[in-house]
């Protein structure tokens, strides 16, 4: 997996590429928490059009991410997922409570 | 039916043996004409079955060993998971959505499972293990999403 995180102004991007399942669970886990706590962070872009693979463990990191951001009024919203990870996005429901936008920019203009 | 293939697989509860085992089975999988929609429907089934197995069988010991068995006929590939770690208590309460006994799992794993194979069987004797069976067919088109292949 590699991972990508950019800040602007509230909004935490983060850039997720290659198969993420539960070899980088936690590491996924640390990362975002770390970006979390040391950041003053309100919504979450999750931009997945480099994903090629997910699955629940993953599935299970991002839903604590959103319940975090939540509860400080904010969002959480994919960007660009790839079919078959869309399909899991959408058989587990996250995509009933995260929006899905076309890219970043389209994202950015729509969370804030 | 007439076999095709067969295999074992046995490796560490370790994440990282997550991915060798799906990347192997779904290369396995594919020596009969599965899309790649199926093949990726395969690799989360087994993503989710070997995550069990480790989480939730092995509660994260990293010294244990998978089992996987996988038998290809013409149409049909078998797969069965097994673990020798603290088994289900309720079979039934396990294959229902939400149900995870951590606050950061969604209790999808099964959910999948049943979704991407056209069936699913869960076996477990409490102490002993569990043993995870099921089937996906060639050409089953289980869901139909977008135009791929």
């Amino acid at each position: 997996m590699r991972l990508e995180l950019e800040q602007l102004q509230n909004t935490l991007i983060v850039r997720l590429n290659g198969d993420l399942d539960l070899g980088i669970a936690d590491h996924l886990r640390s990362t975002l928490d770390e970006a979390l706590d040391n950041q003053p962070v309100r919504n979450i872009i999750l931009n997945l059009a480099g994903v090629s693979f997910i699955d629940s463990s993953v599935l299970g990191v991002l839903l604590g991410r959103y319940k975090r951001v939540m509860k400080t009024g904010g969002k959480v919203c994919i960007v660009e997922p790839q079919p078959q990870v869309r399909k899991i996005l959408e058989l587990s429901g996250l995509l009933r409570i995260m929006d899905e936008f076309p890219g970043e920019a389209v994202a950015l203009e729509n969370i804030g | 039916m007439h076999l095709i293939n067969q295999m074992k697989l046995e490796f560490l509860s370790i994440p990282a043996n997550v991915a060798f085992a799906r990347v192997t089975v779904a290369a396995f999988a594919s020596q009969i004409d599965y899309t790649l929609s199926d093949l990726e429907e395969i690799k989360v089934a087994v993503s989710e079955a070997v995550g069990n197995s480790i989480i939730h069988g092995y509660e994260n010991a990293p010294d244990r060993f998978v089992r996987i068995y996988a038998t290809l006929t013409a149409d049909t590939l078998e797969i069965r998971v097994e673990d020798d770690g603290r088994g289900i208590e309720d079979i039934g309460k396990a294959l229902q959505p939400a149900f995870s006994t951590d606050a950061e799992r969604l209790g999808l794993g099964f959910v999948f499972m049943h979704s991407f194979m056209d069936s699913l069987k869960v076996d477990s004797t409490p102490g002993r293990g569990t043993i995870v069976t099921m089937s996906k067919r060639v050409g089953s088109g289980v869901m139909q999403v977008g135009t791929e292949q």
